[in-house]
């Protein structure tokens, strides 16, 4: 077992979130984890990215190798994109298709799906409207953590169990919906 | 005891933690601040009673624990590579005293500067000083080694240094807790001879320094970080401190058997090395930043054995990777997918809502209509003002230096003559720039854009914070010209009236622009809801 995922996003997006949900996920599984954060001054609505790798067996590189990420996994459409290079040949975009516009020449939207369909084996999830069916928008990483669970490697009661640890804190109603959320996004990308 | 995931930086923490520390040292800086933030939340470290509060400047944090371990006990103490410039002197000459209770100091280098303006390596620093340096390659070797770093340096009586790069720091990775050690108890010093560098002294001390040298080489040779992996062929790795970790993806990944010497430890091992260098016959240096010990294995007349980074087998600067190292290993490189060109970059900004906008928009307001328009600038988010939409800023080298820029243009007649510099930066070594200017009368215009805190890394308490009015005003700054003005769009016209007002004033003047880091404001409301 080995598996490699870039995580994408824009400051603030929550995917250091995600990142520790797979990584508690994948230690309760007996797997080895390493995970890569960006800190520091991409965070100021900047691109962020986040390296995580599980394995059965010892994990040396902090870094996933150019052509070796079996997953992209982004919160943000144009996001998705920027990590190309890291994909492996049959590796898969799970993309939610909200963009963040923070800068006046973001692309047009439809020409960046267009380009995802291209280059890359990919799914779309419309993270936005799940999150708020669910009940809070906040949930939207999860909802992408949800659609992207059959491509991470690891049984999805485990991140459920990781979901509930990271959010235990903060009450047992947040727990739910975070629950909830990833059930939401693992349904609607499974069909 | 129990598996925890950590970054590099909170392994160190927890390392220093269970070694028995009694304080961590700091000031904040991109990759290192985890380190004291951990401690700081640490309820272990509370219970202990290790002191933990931010320091004003790398300096002061340096001999706070210097001071520590005179009186016996253990002390850690982190920066980031530039900060061991503004503590350099006093790491050099710690060399000379050498030390009583363990003293580690942690040193965070950034290559390819991810958030820093240059990517020295410290390692050049621990030679330099003639002291123990360790690199650990991950997160339990770097718990691991701040246990061990501290026996040595009580075993030595030297400071050690424990040097790390951005991609360990900020790297998680499962780390298992070790022995727990009691704090030492108070013990100070009693040999004067070893304290007071008076000439005297410190030629005794360097010369026992030097002396000590084979004595750090034998625990080199020893250390419990080297590695050798068994390969076949002519061709093999030495590979430095986190370059291992690349080096053996690539064996790993493409099943590959060569041999690979794993060194953690300087000063140089050396009969470990030699040893190892007489039974190949072409080798691969890999180290992480400077070409450090490539440049001393080859030596003056190059022997041709050895490939690295300067010879342009790796890249001469910049972060390893993976891919570097394969190519170096000759692995053709993998077929991968360009960046499509339709990504746009995001560069980074100021917040919306962020009180330096207004500072950067008030000021392009003021100068509109002087000959010259340059603003020294400083370390900090509002560096951000060099960028659009503001373009107001000339300037940014090292911390402080806005002010003493500002005060040597205006010396060579450059008018007016404006820093512009954060609170924290000011009290980490703007002040003594500002003593400079005053006890020479130069004519600058020094704006403190004060948001209460040290946004750029974090939001950690800023040293002089309600003070700095008080403290201009103890160095000189005549009371009339420190203005305070509030930085928001309704006072903008006021704002530009005051810039200018204080610019046509032949003399040093002090505005303090104050408004609270809009970040700060979101986690406190926060804060306060939970
Ligand atoms: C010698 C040195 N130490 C630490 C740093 C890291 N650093 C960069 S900016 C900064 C703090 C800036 O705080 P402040 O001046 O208050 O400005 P703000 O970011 O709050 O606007 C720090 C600690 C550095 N670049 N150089």
């Amino acid at each position: 077992m080995n598996n490699n995922i870039i995580l994408a996003g824009v400051g603030g997006q929550g995917i250091l979130t995600i990142a520790a949900i797979i990584d508690l996920a994948a230690m309760k599984s007996g797997l080895k984890v390493k995970q890569a954060e960006v800190h520091g001054m991409s965070q100021r609505g900047g691109a962020v990215e986040s390296h995580v790798r599980i394995s059965d067996r010892e994990i040396y590189s902090d870094l996933i190798p150019l052509g070796e990420a079996d997953l992209i996994l982004s919160v943000e459409p144009m996001e998705s994109l920027r990590y190309l290079p890291f994909l492996s040949r049959d590796g898969i975009i799970v993309t939610s298709t909200e963009p963040f516009e923070n800068i006046s020449n973001y692309p047009n939207l439809d020409e960046i799906k267009r380009t995802i369909n291209r280059v890359a084996k990919s799914i779309f999830v419309d993270a936005g409207t799940l999150a708020r069916d669910v009940g809070n928008v906040k949930t939207y990483n999860i909802v992408m953590l949800g659609a992207a669970s059959p491509y991470i490697g690891i049984a999805k009661e485990r991140l459920e169990e990781g979901i509930e640890t990271l959010f235990q804190r903060k009450g047992k109603e947040l727990v739910d919906i975070n629950v909830k959320a990833f059930r939401k996004g693992l349904e609607t990308a499974g069909t | 005891m129990n598996n925890q995931l950590l970054l590099g930086a909170e392994a160190i923490a927890l390392g220093a933690i269970d070694a028995g520390i009694s304080g961590v040292y700091a000031y904040p800086g991109t990759p290192s601040t985890e380190i004291t933030e951990y401690i700081q939340r640490s309820n272990d470290a509370q219970a202990q009673r290790i002191r933990s509060k931010w320091s004003v400047n790398e300096k002061t944090a340096y001999e706070a624990a210097l001071g520590m371990s005179y009186a016996g006990r253990r002390s850690l103490v982190c920066m980031k590579h530039v900060g061991l410039n503004v503590a350099a002197d006093a790491f050099i000459n710690s060399a000379i005293t050498g030390v009583n209770g363990g003293l580690v100091v942690v040193v965070a280098d950034d290559p390819s500067m991810h958030s820093s303006q240059n990517e020295q390596d410290s390692r050049v620093y621990g030679k330099f000083a003639f002291l123990p340096v360790i690199e650990p390659s991950n997160q339990q070797e770097a718990y691991n080694a701040v246990h061990y770093a501290f026996e040595l340096s009580e075993r030595v009586h030297l400071p050690v240094m424990l040097r790390i790069t951005t991609r360990l720091s900020h790297s998680r990775a499962i780390v298992v807790q070790d022995t727990v050690r009691l704090q030492n108890e108070l013990h100070p010093e009693v040999d004067k001879n070893k304290w007071v560098l008076l000439p005297a002294n410190a030629r005794l001390n360097y010369a026992r320094l030097l002396d000590m040298q084979k004595q750090l080489v034998s625990f080199s040779e020893a250390s419990p970080f080297t590695r050798r992996i068994d390969g076949e062929g002519s061709f093999a790795v030495v590979a430095f401190g986190i370059a291992f970790n690349y080096v053996m993806e690539i064996l790993q990944t493409n099943g590959l058997n060569i041999p690979v010497l794993k060194i953690s430890q300087y000063p140089l091992p050396e009969k470990l090395i030699k040893e190892f260098f007489d039974a190949y016959d072409t080798i691969l240096i890999a180290e992480e930043g400077y070409p450090v010990y490539e440049e001393l294995l080859r030596g003056y007349f190059d022997n041709k054995k050895i490939a690295g980074r300067l010879d342009g087998t790796l890249p001469r600067i910049g972060e390893l990777s993976p891919n570097s190292i394969a190519a170096a290993l000759g692995i053709p490189s993998p077929e991968i997918r360009p960046i499509p060109d339709i990504v746009a970059n995001r560069p980074p900004e100021l917040c919306k809502g962020c009180g330096h906008r207004d500072v950067f928009e008030a000021l392009n307001r003021a100068l509109e209509g002087y000959e010259y328009k340059h603003v020294f600038a400083d370390i900090g988010c509002y560096t951000l003002g060099a960028l659009p939409p503001f373009n107001s800023v000339n300037s940014c080298v090292d911390m402080g230096a806005s002010v003493t820029m500002a005060k040597g243009a205006a010396d060579a007649g450059l008018h007016p003559a404006i820093a512009v510099i954060g609170d924290s930066t000011f009290t980490h070594s703007g002040i003594t720039g500002l003593l400079d200017a005053v006890n020479d009368e130069s004519s600058v215009t020094i704006i403190i854009s004060d948001n209460s805190t040290t946004a750029m890394t974090g939001g950690q308490d800023s040293g002089g914070t309600d003070r700095l009015f008080t403290i201009c005003k103890g160095v000189g700054v005549e009371e009339h010209h420190i203005r305070t003005i509030v930085p928001l769009k309704k006072n903008f016209e006021n704002n530009v009236a005051v810039l200018k007002e204080e610019f046509d004033y032949q003399g040093v003047s002090v505005i303090l622009a104050c408004r609270e880091c809009i970040q700060v404001v979101g986690r406190k409301k926060k804060q306060k809801k939970a």
